[in-house]
């Protein structure tokens, strides 16, 4: 059904909005009351885009203790974008996430965006208006699938990695871009007997010297903002701070900002197609 | 005069003796962690075959991405210098020689004497690779050997693979092995997207006639006939393409010690 015909019923200061940003691994629902969270879902993006959004959503709708047609406008974002059947619009991913991150931190003037298969980094100006963006999802490089490689191999949970990273003292460089080929030199330490804190930390100076070239690539501003799954990795915001040698501010719940996002594009749009 | 020339790769070690321009013997072994053992390894097993002992040979040249690692060699070349003089002894015509290794991939031009005009390199990426089609094989449970053969034998027509990155082409496997998929059409389309890949490098070099392809990689009949339908031209495959850069290498040697 189409939800725009039916905001003329609502209050306006009711008006509730959804976002649903499918990833290549997890798609994540919110939904908005004006501009506060009501409720969000996390659930792995096991089936096909047009499924697995619908289930978000219903997830999330069911927190809220709401039905579908309580929500006036939805968004979606994230690569599979196109394959959500009930949303009324969507919207990139750079947009989605420099809206999201801009809502938590309005300071913002940077974000990264870390997914499992892509890495986004956008600038924004003090209107929050994107004014440059460069994504990178042509492999694995600088991704959350790198550090996924890396925890099957070195045996470690991937939640374990950030806090594990934290005591190393003596970590190692590897040099290998390449997921595949770091993977072996990952294997040829572990075969040395290295410690594998050591080793951890290396790999995540691997991911942030990923991106490092990528915000050099961009004119960034302060301040940083790290938004995406990989952001829940305490030990590559560490790295990548030491890199820069400035803060990053990272979000309670950095998972779903991009999902954040899309919901505040739609609150807006459920505005203005009522005004 | 009896020569020798030791190609440390990345995933094999190849040792070749040479005598007046003639093959004796070849070894070609797994490179393990010590590369110098390595080395001694494959020259003793070349050598053994060709019932020759080490005093024998009056000159050696390493080549190969652990050439440095290679105590007994008197002198080290590039295996880019290698391969082309190695092919340019089995097809003396050879203009372009395509090397796929276990971990890089190289497109040369030379001139008419083997000697090196133009390269380019993939080394930083396993896309393009011996090791791309390694974890393939791995993914779908087939043997290295048996991918090329089986990837012309397609059922439906080669399956689509978007990704370059081996880590998302692993993921798209495994996707497409869930919705029952068949493995043949899976590696076809594996395959394609491999010379694909190939073939961009190949481009950045031109590609002239004779045509020769080199490396362990050159054993996969289903990329070398894709290969051969996007390049317009047939392929000149040594009939052990594992052993062009120890035989380069060799040739070297040779060619020094008459200095």
């Amino acid at each position: 059904m189409n939800h725009k015909e039916n905001i003329g019923v609502y209050d306006l200061t009711f008006a509730i909005s959804g976002g649903v940003d499918v990833g290549s691994l997890t798609t994540k629902a919110v939904l908005l009351k004006d501009h506060e969270v009501l409720s969000y879902s996390v659930i792995p993006s096991s089936e096909k885009s047009e499924v697995i959004s619908k289930k978000a959503i219903d997830e999330t709708l069911k927190k809220a203790d709401l039905c579908i047609n309580d929500v006036q406008y939805i968004v979606s974002t994230g690569a599979g974008r196109k394959e959500v059947p009930f949303a009324n619009e969507s919207i990139t991913t750079p947009l989605a996430v420099s809206a999201g991150a801009l809502q938590i931190f309005p300071t913002a003037r940077t974000v990264i965006d870390i997914g499992a298969e892509n890495c986004v980094v956008v600038t924004c100006d003090e209107m929050g208006q994107v004014t440059n963006f460069i994504m990178h999802d042509k492999c694995a490089a600088g991704t959350g699938s790198f550090l996924e490689t890396m925890a099957e191999s070195l045996e470690v949970g991937l939640e374990d990695m950030g806090k594990l990273s934290l005591k190393s003292r003596n970590k190692i460089n590897i040099s290998s871009m390449c997921t595949v080929f770091a993977e072996s030199e990952v294997i040829g330490y572990v075969h040395m007997g290295t410690n594998k804190v050591d080793i951890i930390s290396g790999i995540h100076d691997a991911v942030s010297f990923r991106v490092l070239g990528m915000l050099n690539r961009i004119r960034f501003k302060k301040d940083l903002v790290m938004v995406g799954g990989v952001a829940k990795n305490i030990g590559v915001v560490s790295s990548l701070r030491n890199m820069i040698g400035l803060d990053i501010l990272v979000p309670e719940n950095p998972q779903i900002v991009g999902a954040l996002g899309a919901a505040i594009f739609a609150c807006n749009s459920a505005k203005d197609v009522c005004e | 005069m009896i020569t020798a020339g030791v190609d440390i790769g990345s995933r094999t070690a190849k040792a070749l003796i040479f005598k007046d321009n003639e093959i004796l013997s070849f070894g070609i072994i797994p490179t393990g962690a010590d590369s110098i053992k390595t080395a001694q390894n494959v020259m003793g097993i070349a050598l053994k075959k060709a019932g020759l002992y080490f005093s024998d040979t009056e000159y050696i040249v390493s080549t190969g991405y652990g050439r440095v690692l290679v105590p007994f060699a008197k002198k080290n070349i590039t295996e880019i210098s290698c391969h082309a003089k190695g092919a340019h002894w089995f097809f003396p015509k050879v203009r372009t020689v395509l090397d796929l290794g276990g971990q890089d991939c190289k497109a040369i031009r030379c001139k008419e004497k083997g000697q090196v005009a133009n390269f380019v390199m993939n080394d930083k990426c396993a896309a393009g690779t011996g090791r791309f089609m390694e974890v393939m094989a791995k993914t779908l449970d087939l043997s290295l050997n048996d991918v090329g053969k089986l990837s012309l034998k397609t059922v439906k027509g080669p399956c689509s693979i978007s990704s370059i990155c081996a880590v998302f082409a692993k993921s798209e496997v495994l996707a497409l092995l869930r919705r029952g998929e068949n493995k043949n059409d899976i590696l076809a389309g594996l395959c394609e997207a491999f010379a694909d890949r190939i073939f961009n490098l190949l481009s950045m070099v031109g590609i002239e006639r004779e045509f020769v392809i080199s490396g362990g990689i050159a054993k996969n009949i289903g990329l070398v006939r894709r290969l051969e339908v996007r390049v317009g031209l047939s392929a000149n495959i040594p009939f052990e393409p594992q052993i062009v850069g120890a035989l380069g290498a060799a040739i070297f040697a040779k060619e020094l010690s008459n200095r």
